[in-house]
């Protein structure tokens, strides 16, 4: 799960990590009001005003504006962007709506560095990486020039060392900036740690962090993701949650307990199991590259899915308006196949079958689930692998579209 | 033989009076794993379906039962405490069927485990404790014993080793081996989370001493880089044939794909490295799911 920067550096206030001083604005009078506030408190006339959408890429794609005129310049720059569809590298041609800003205080810097953290999966410890090439895309960074990341890995058991960030605070050269601003990063380095593991982030990254004059560290920005499996510790998180910022169908998915990804294709598929979900997304595109047949979603029911969950995923599949044709492809093992089918059957009654199925039953109880579709009345043609049911559903489909 | 379990798998199941543990726990019974206790702690003293003696703790039921192996159910918020009270109590294979534990847990319970480990072979112990999943299926050694939530009836007693990132995607390679008339030494299922316990690499190792094993399958998907670790090995140590399957083709960066591991971040994980990977190191890939048994039958003597 993602959060906005300013809920971000909320949370990483609240561990002692130095941030700006900052007002989240919802309106153009909150915005005004926020920079009269910082104005007053800061004596400075320098504010910027902050797109909060979670795509990277804000301030090249003109959602981060610094205003030097004090409140209102400040204002003006938050009507230009509140509202605005801003496209940056992450959100893709159509953008994303921008409807919350952050007024933070304009800070004079005299370096910017990079801090990254992630689990890393490979080695089973919590990575922190750090570079000197602050506010530049880190994966541009690790491609060109890898020898400018340090990273240093943290044993569970004893939690981050003070040398494990001496040594990146050395490693970047803080020294010239004098002794106080490596003391002051080790600091901020043990509260980045401890904020990781107890609000059981996946990814912290802050970028820029900025050194100023004074030798002060402050974090400039702070993008946060949490482990979704952690969500049970965390009631908070739910407030968090900006639903703006989601796929709506993904999110109605989630609500029933339902794993759900939109894709662009045109064959809606509904699997049990996450592998073998992405597994017949990739037969379908096998099947149907050539003729322009490609899966609409990834949707795994799960292992233990009622009859309600299966007819409310199929539900969300024959509403989508991109769907040509279905794919329904399940091994059952603790799912049964009869309960597929009662769910498949009462959402296309419901709802009305107007594209082309193929089902394609095995494992438990599937004489049963088969006799169910059989005797439904449905127009489904049953397939027997799922090479053959890729097949079926591609040629259904590019024949649907020919007539 | 067969890896992992057998008929001398003496088995406890933490969780036992829960839902999906009495479920696979009468289950498992019914395909004939030997299941010689559970465990749920303030449960001590019942007796589950009036036969299975229900324990406080995992120590009290390992020494009353002899047991040697554990499966767990226990829901996440105790789950990565159960599997460290498994270890802890001695036992030398725990399997988690649990999914949805946090990345946190999971570190701290691998660390722990590391060090066990290190320690059993600094030893020369024979036994050196070992952690299945979280987030999997199980293992099975069929027609002897089955530890999970796969459905029994479709395995066949044969010489086919699975090993696989995924729940359904194993259950689809083993029909369509036992279509082909060609049984399983051992199915196991690693499991769909980041951070777990044994790696393709590990079971890869047993299938390839394990002389009933004549050859592998090995499912993989997006995600970290344990397939890439697979394929090392299996280009440096394995003599038998390994026909691979790895999911995600298709699958769109920044996503997690059901599974918490499966994701591609950063640029990295893909479908397509791992399936260059395989390649390259003598494994054969195949095109679809579909062919996964077609592909190893094509590599078999």
């Amino acid at each position: 799960m993602k959060i906005h920067e300013y809920q971000g550096k909320q949370i990483f206030a609240k561990y002692g990590v130095p941030i700006p001083k900052g007002y989240p604005a919802f309106t153009v009078d909150e915005a005004e009001a926020a920079a009269k506030k910082l104005v007053a408190e800061t004596g400075s006339s320098i504010v910027v005003v902050k797109a909060q959408i979670h795509a990277g890429g804000r301030g090249k794609g003109g959602g981060v504006k610094v205003a030097k005129g004090g409140a209102a310049e400040a204002k003006q720059q938050a009507e230009k962007i509140l509202g605005m569809q801003l496209v940056t590298h992450q959100t893709g041609p159509e953008g994303q709506k921008v409807k919350r800003l952050y007024i933070e205080q304009g800070l004079e810097m005299v370096a910017e560095m990079y801090l990254g953290m992630v689990v890393d999966r490979d080695l089973r410890r919590i990575a922190f990486m750090a570079s000197t090439e602050g506010g530049m895309e880190i994966e541009h960074v690790a491609e060109h020039t890898p020898e400018k990341i340090l990273t240093v890995h943290v044993d569970p058991t004893v939690g981050l060392s003070a040398y494990q960030a001496r040594e990146l605070a050395f490693g970047l050269g803080l020294m010239k900036y004098g002794k106080e601003t490596v003391a002051k990063f080790v600091r901020l380095m043990s509260s980045l740690y401890e904020c990781f593991v107890k609000e059981d982030c996946s990814l912290v990254e802050v970028n820029p962090l900025a050194i100023l004059k004074s030798g002060d560290i402050v974090a400039l920005d702070a993008k946060l993701n949490f482990d979704d499996n952690a969500s049970f510790r965390h009631k908070n998180w739910a407030e968090l949650q900006d639903k703006d910022e989601e796929d709506p169908i993904e999110l109605e998915a989630a609500a029933a307990g339902l794993n759900y990804v939109s894709l662009d294709g045109n064959v809606g598929c509904l699997v049990n199991g996450a592998g073998l979900a992405m597994a017949t997304m990739d037969i379908i595109k096998h099947a149907g590259e050539k003729v322009g047949v490609a899966p609409a979603n990834f949707l795994d029911v799960g292992g233990g899915a009622t009859q309600e969950q299966v007819t409310k995923a199929f539900s969300m599949i024959l509403k989508s308006p991109k769907v040509k044709g279905i794919f329904v492809n399940i091994f059952g093992g603790i799912m049964k196949c009869d309960v597929i089918a009662n769910g498949v059957v009462a959402a296309a009654k419901e709802l009305g079958l107007k594209v082309p199925l193929v089902v394609r039953l095995e494992g438990t109880n599937v004489e049963l689930g088969r006799k169910i579709l059989s005797e439904s009345g449905l127009a489904i043609q049953a397939a027997t692998t799922m090479a053959d049911g890729a097949k079926k559903i591609v040629d259904a489909v590019v024949s649907g579209g020919a007539k | 033989m067969s890896i992992l379990v057998g008929k001398n798998t003496k088995l406890l199941v933490q969780g036992i009076t829960g839902g999906a543990g009495s479920f696979h726990a009468k289950q498992m019974i019914e395909y004939g794993t030997q299941v010689v206790g559970g465990v749920t702690p303030t449960r001590g003293g019942e007796k589950f379906e009036g036969k299975v003696p229900v324990f406080d703790t995992v120590d009290q039921a390992t020494k009353a039962t002899g047991a040697n192996a554990s499966v767990i159910f226990v829901p996440p918020p105790g789950a990565a405490d159960a599997i460290l009270e498994a270890f802890d109590a001695g036992l030398e294979l725990v399997i988690c069927i649990t999914e949805g534990i946090p990345s946190v847990d999971m570190l701290g319970v691998r660390r722990v485990l590391e060090a066990m480990q290190a320690e059993a072979r600094a030893k020369g112990s024979k036994s050196i404790p070992r952690l299945v999943g979280p987030n999997c299926p199980g293992v099975i050694t069929p027609d002897e014993c089955k530890i999970g939530i796969m459905p029994g009836h479709i395995h066949k007693k044969g010489n086919i080793g699975v090993v696989s990132r995924s729940g359904t995607l194993t259950y689809e390679a083993v029909g369509q081996l036992t279509a082909l008339g060609i049984g399983q030494s051992t199915c196991v299922g690693i499991g769909g989370d980041p951070v777990s316990g044994m790696d393709f690499v590990d079971v890869l190792e047993l299938f390839q001493a394990d002389p009933d094993t004549h050859g592998v399958i090995m499912i993989g998907e997006i995600g970290g880089g344990a397939e890439e670790r697979g394929a090392a090995f299996i280009k440096e140590k394995m003599t038998k044939p390994v026909a691979a399957f790895i999911a995600g083709t298709t699958a769109p960066p920044g996503k997690r794909m059901g599974h918490a591991g499966a994701i591609i971040s950063g640029g990295k994980g893909t479908a397509a490295a791992k399936i260059d990977a395989l390649t390259a190191a003598g494994a054969k890939v195949a095109p679809t799911p579909s062919d996964m048994a077609s592909t190893l039958k094509s590599m078999m003597k």
